[in-house]
């Protein structure tokens, strides 16, 4: 299968049933008790910034365990694995003095996951997608690191979407199906990355859909950057995403309302993968496969949701259940395209004529 | 305090945040006192701007670093960062500086074809990458266009290019530039009348596009006269409104309605706007000279003699009588031998309301009264209020009320007369009511509550998907730990409902709330001591109505679909082709040619009095009341009409069409092989039985002939509203709710005369198969004629949905300015929509319960999932989903 077969493939299964997108890398990767030796590696030995924690590089040091856990979840029954790059951009590599090799990280995780993928197609014809996964960064657009100053900004968006264009381009060239944006906690940033992913369609002549994927940070039901969820959806339907949705930072207890009202506006599918519950004292995840079953069970027959998944402290027993749950019950109906004027600020403003 | 939006669906931009337009902003700027410059963009949003226009074009400033630093300390600013921006300046480097600090949707202001067709469009790509809308001038390489057909040629072109290249046309926004008038120079004539043509034809052939402009450019050569500029901003505004225009550059503080411009100013502003005579400009100049002042006229009748009594009797009587006249005076009166102005509301006022409360209670007093006392009553507060104010600066005292309550119709619905008696009853028993309008979201109304403190929320909704919202809202209450009363309340609202679906799901106190007269009895209740007893009461009385739901649900008998379908009535059919095909619409219909077509006997229901009309104003209990509210309202009608204040329009069309199956296919021509259409019915489940005559299992299809005999069917949608809203909200502000809710009441009316009127003429001409028709209004309203015209949403198509193919059809947002919300309510409210069919025997039926094999197939026929025909049907439905899935 080339990448517009699987696609097609891919989007007539998206019409047809709830998709499974995997779960947590991080929670995955704790049962291996790395060590400072795995995240260097042979490559990195003489680094002189510590790389321990730096997950993403494990792709180019240890890419048999990244294999290993996306193999997992596909076991589990994913439709679609993302790429371990979630912080594999210039501004968070730079935190490691690792921002040079942000395209070999991109292109060689995009692989590996390609890599996986292809061997379950090959056994069973079914499409498995990679989406290639763009984080937050460390830096927000819209919000000044310090309070005293609220009109300071500590990057800017052309310097944010340069970064995000180097990034697409490694994730193109590995061979990622689709793009997620994802854990959107400040929209300004998600519109640079979507600036640049454009830049990078015009300069490969491969466009990928487009994964929107927001983060409400507390039951107040804004992003941290304070818009509400409508609001946050005005602001990047511009994209006519593939699908927009909401992951982490919440449970699925407390993500429910915002997920009810994204799928109240989306015309495109929906998606949702919160984490296993807060974190606990214990800094652990609360919900079992068992408790989210029940969670995703009762939103599929809500008619809220067209892709379903696990963010953080979710495992691949956490996505079986999920497919349990959501096995034989409809998607969401999309509804169409609302020709009004959306606009808005931090809150929604529809202009009635 | 609120701060709606005086034209309905007018998108308002507050302009104070522009360098070119408010010296005081630019010097703000000039001055790098971004501190100030915020004050005044937080005063546009307080003023009801719904975007905020922001343009430091100024001379020695650094364009792209003043909008950065601008618009980062704006996103900083919460209550501010709330709305929508406009990046406004004429130097792309600046727009493209302020949409890189813009998270939300922003519009551009803007792009043009100054520069050529190569950057027009570069500009128009970026633009949409950064994801805003933008605002495009009549503007191309010939420079600006200042006669009509140039904008139209130059907004024509612009639509195109951007269109073709993928641009939503619903984010384009033409400015066709409006420029001063009266300024001296015959060709600046008609460059007002330039715009409004300009805007017709931009509206009525450009579909999606918008069409927006700043309003202070005509008056420019009034600059130093507030009260001319104003009028002419107003009235420019009216026309401009009714030619198309729906976005304006405003500010946002100051804006006056056309109705209540002087009118001899208005008149002048008038000629010299619609260029209507050559001396036009010098007799405004004339009339500007001494426009300062103002007259005012008032006229006072019938027997005086209480005006001889002390002051607190006069004002008892004013308030039982609900005589405003000499409200103000008597307060003052009251007010200058009062200790404090608390007193005087404490006192005489409160004791009268107490006897109109009382001679309500009794069944003395009816509705209709008791909001004209509540009109006195609010006047006389609005007189002392300044007075406490001051006090309270003073002293630090705190007023005092009996409770705080946040009063809402819900998101997606539009209809708000209820809500507003019931408000303007509680406001007369010492109640504080923060009214926040119709259509409002649900964390605005939580957010609401919490803020001030509220007491209780009260919820309102007139259509049925509404229901749905009430149930969201509940559930938010309950995720987001309120305890606060719920009360539930509206036409479609139930006992039962709120039992089985609302209060479940919310741990607080929910009460359903039947009508104005049960309000404040409920409120005093659950406000005072009382509350644990009502509260126990309602639990206990909910739980007996959730169980005699549930143990009524399979009970009813329903037949399979199948077996209903055999059971659908055999007509036979001779079909009447109407005298035209396609849709003809009817814009400005006379309001005095529906007058004769008003059924009163809704409207006094609409005011809690029962009975027909016009037997009620002889009735021996409510018969007083009903005389003076129907005198009221006969004054209020002429005036209406006479006034103009409000605009009917409506638009109707017919197709042929075939019955298949329970659907009506619509075809595109007469030789029906292209589908144009489908509308989706509904059949009767319940078991008649043998005996009911062979009458059969109804669903509106069976009144078109199948597949082989050439039939049709006719589709209208009418309303009565447009401007209804700019009237309520005049009276409103002059503390008159009275007239406020009688003239919303009266539109609602109209509308409905325009549907029946409209239905005779069409039966008579339009169709035309009962051209012989001679019927009086009683017969008409007795449905003693041939042919029917269901709407969705009512008892033969229970589906609200229908309403957007019938709007698709007849583009009746377009040819009426009726829209519908996303929960299918129209608006303005005082609208009618529905189908004609011709068939003799067709008749009103109602679909009752149907079952789930019904809704599958509903759902499939529609291309739902089960849970979307469940959620839109759910009032008629025979079980319920939850149960019926884990069954």
């Amino acid at each position: 299968m080339n990448r517009e077969q699987r696609l097609t493939a891919l989007n007539a299964e998206l019409a047809k049933r709830i998709l499974i997108l995997d779960g947590s890398m991080g929670a995955y990767l704790q049962g291996f008790g790395l060590t400072a030796e795995d995240f260097h590696g042979e490559r990195f030995a003489g680094h002189k910034t510590s790389l321990k924690g730096n997950s993403d590089l494990l792709t180019l040091t240890r890419p048999a365990v990244i294999a290993e856990v996306h193999e997992a979840y596909l076991a589990a029954g994913a439709d679609i694995v993302s790429t371990n790059t979630f912080t594999a951009t210039p501004v968070s590599q730079a935190e490691y003095a690792l921002d040079g090799v942000v395209r070999d990280i991109n292109v060689e995780a995009a692989r590996l996951a390609r890599a996986a993928c292809d061997a379950f197609e090959a056994k069973d014809g079914k499409p498995r997608a990679v989406a290639g996964s763009v984080g937050p960064t460390t830096k927000l657009l819209s919000m000044s690191p310090e309070v005293g100053d609220p009109g300071r900004r500590d990057a800017d968006f052309d310097g944010m979407a340069a970064g995000y264009k180097e990034q697409i381009l490694g994730l193109i060239e590995g061979g990622a199906d689709l793009l997620l944006i994802e854990t959107i906690t400040d929209t300004l940033n998600c519109k640079s990355a979507l600036w640049a992913a454009w830049e990078a369609f015009d300069e490969t002549g491969v466009e990928l859909p487009l994964w929107i994927s927001g983060t409400i940070t507390d039951r107040s039901g804004r992003t941290l950057s304070g818009q509400t969820v409508e609001a946050f959806y005005n602001s990047v339907r511009h994209a006519k995403p593939w699908a927009v949705g909401l992951n982490c930072a919440l449970g699925p207890g407390d993500m429910r309302a915002f997920l009810a009202d994204l799928a109240r506006v989306a015309e495109c599918p929906v998606s949702a993968y919160p984490n296993a519950g807060l974190p606990n004292a214990m800094g652990g995840y609360d919900e079992t496969p068992h408790s989210m079953e029940e969670h995703y069970a009762e939103w599929a027959r809500a008619g809220l949701l067209n892709i379903a998944g696990g963010c953080c402290g979710t495992t691949p027993e956490h996505i079986t259940h999920m497919l349990h749950a959501v096995e034989g019950v409809a998607p969401r109906a999309i509804p169409a395209w609302d020709k009004r004027m959306k606009l808005a600020g931090l809150e929604p403003f529809t202009a009635v004529a | 305090m609120t701060t709606a939006n005086p034209f309905a669906n007018f998108v308002i931009v507050g302009e104070r945040t522009n360098v070119t337009g408010s010296a005081k902003f630019r010097k703000l700027i000039e001055a790098d006192d971004y501190a100030g410059a915020l004050v005044v963009a937080r005063q546009q949003v307080e003023s009801g701007a719904n975007v905020l226009d922001v343009n430091v074009d100024a001379a020695m400033i650094d364009g792209p670093a003043a909008m950065r630093r601008f618009l980062n300390l704006i996103a900083s600013e919460p209550d501010i960062a709330r709305i929508p921006l406009m990046i406004d300046s004429s130097k792309w480097e600046v727009i493209e500086a302020g949409l890189k600090c813009a998270q939300g949707k922003s519009i551009v202001n803007s792009i043009s074809m100054k520069e050529g067709e190569a950057q027009f469009l570069e500009h128009a790509r970026k633009v949409r990458r950064y994801g805003a809308a933008t605002v495009v001038m009549a503007f191309d390489e010939q420079g600006q266009a200042d006669t009509a057909k140039r904008k139209i040629d130059i907004c024509t072109r612009a639509y195109t290019l951007l269109t073709d290249n993928g641009f939503p046309p619903e984010d384009i926004i033409f400015d066709p530039n409006i420029f001063a008038v009266a300024t001296g120079i015959e060709e600046h004539a008609d460059y007002a009348l330039a715009f409004f043509e300009a805007a017709r034809a931009i509206r009525g052939t450009l579909p999606g596009a918008h069409v927006s402009g700043g309003v202070s450019n005509v008056s420019f050569s009034f600059r130093g006269n507030e009260p001319v500029r104003e009028a002419m901003h107003a009235v420019f505004l009216y026309h401009a409104i009714r030619a198309g225009m729906d976005m304006g550059i405003v500010n946002a503080g100051s804006l006056t309605l056309y109705d209540d411009v002087e009118p001899e100013l208005r008149e002048r502003v008038e000629d010299v706007l619609l260029n209507r005579r050559a001396d036009a400009t010098e007799r405004l100049l004339e009339h500007a000279e001494s426009v300062k002042g103002g007259g005012k006229k008032r006229d006072t009748s019938k027997d005086l003699a209480w005006r001889e009594k002390p002051v607190n009797e006069r004002l008892s009587h004013a308030l039982v009588h609900g005589i405003t006249e000499f409200i103000v005076a008597d307060t003052e009166e009251a007010r200058l031998v009062a200790a404090r102005p608390l007193h005087v509301i404490e006192g005489p006022l409160m004791d009268g309301m107490s006897i109109v409360g009382d001679l309500f209670g009794a069944g003395k007093m009816f509705l209709p009264q008791v909001v004209k006392s509540a009109r006195v009553m609010k006047q006389a507060v609005a007189h002392l209020i300044p007075y406490m104010e001051e006090e309270k600066r003073l002293t630090g005292m705190e007023g005092k009320s009996n409770g705080k309550i946040v009063m809402a119709t819900v998101k997606g619905d539009v209809h708000d007369i209820g809500k507003n008696i019931v408000g303007v009853v509680l406001q007369c028993n010492g109640y504080e009511i923060d009214d926040l309008g119709v259509m409002v979201p649900c964390d605005k109304i939580l957010d609401r509550a919490i803020e001030i403190g509220a007491d209780a929320i009260g919820l309102s909704g007139l259509i049925t998907p509404s229901l749905d919202e009430m149930v969201f809202v509940a559930s938010e209450m309950q995720r987001r730990g309120f305890t606060l009363p719920l009360l539930i309340g509206g036409a479609t609202t139930s006992r039962t409902h709120t039992s089985v679906k609302i209060a479940p799901v919310y741990a607080g106190p929910t009460l359903y709330v039947s009508d104005a007269s049960r309000a404040v009895p409920v409120v005093q209740k659950l406000l005072g001591a009382d509350r644990d007893t009502l509260v126990a009461e309602t639990k206990a009385d909910q739980t007996a109505a959730r169980e005699s739901y549930l143990a009524g649900q399979d009970k009813r008998p329903r037949m399979p679909l199948a077996k209903a379908r055999e059971r659908a009535p055999t007509l036979a059919f001779a079909p009447v082709k109407p005298s035209f095909l396609g849709v003809q619409s009817f814009a400005e219909y006379s309001l005095a040619e529906l007058v004769p077509y008003i059924d009163w006997t809704p409207f006094f229901a609409s005011w809690d009095l029962v009975g027909r009309y016009p037997d009620i104003l002889n009735d021996e209990i409510v018969g007083e009341a009903a005389r003076s509210l129907y005198a009221d309202a006969r004054a209020m009608l002429e005036q209406l009409v006479a006034e103009k204040w409000v605009k009917a329009s409506g638009v109707i069309g017919f197709w042929p069409a075939n019955r298949d199956g329970d659907d009506i296919v619509l075809w595109e021509d007469e030789t029906r092989a292209k589908e144009k259409a489908r509308f989706f019915t509904l059949r009767q489940q319940m078991d008649k039985g043998a005996a009911q005559g062979g009458k059969g299992n109804f669903a509106l299809a069976d009144f078109v002939a199948p597949v082989g005999t050439p039939d049709y069917v006719g589709a209208f949608a009418v309303t009565a509203g447009i401007g209804e809203e700019e009237v309520a909200i005049r009276f409103k502000r002059a503390n008159d709710d009275y007239s406020a809710i009688l003239a919303q009441a009266l539109c609602d009316r109209l509308a409905e005369a325009f549907a029946e009127a409209m239905h005779a003429k069409v039966r008579r001409e339009l169709w035309g198969y009962a051209k012989d028709e001679a019927l009086s209004t009683d017969d008409l309203i007795a449905e003693k004629y041939r042919g029917i015209r269901p709407a969705p949403g009512y008892p033969a198509q229970p589906d609200h949905t229908e309403k957007r193919t019938i709007f698709d059809l007849l583009d009746a947002t377009e040819n009426t300015g009726i829209d519908l919300t996303e929960s299918m309510a129209m608006t303005p409210p005082s609208s009618v929509s529905g189908l004609y069919f011709a068939h003799p025997k067709a008749e009103y039926f109602g679909v009752g319960k149907i079952d789930r094999d019904q809704v599958a197939d509903y759902a499939r026929r529609k291309g739902w999932d089960l849970a979307t025909a469940e959620r839109w049907l759910s009032p008629i439905l025979a079980y319920d989903p939850l149960i019926a899935k884990a069954g």
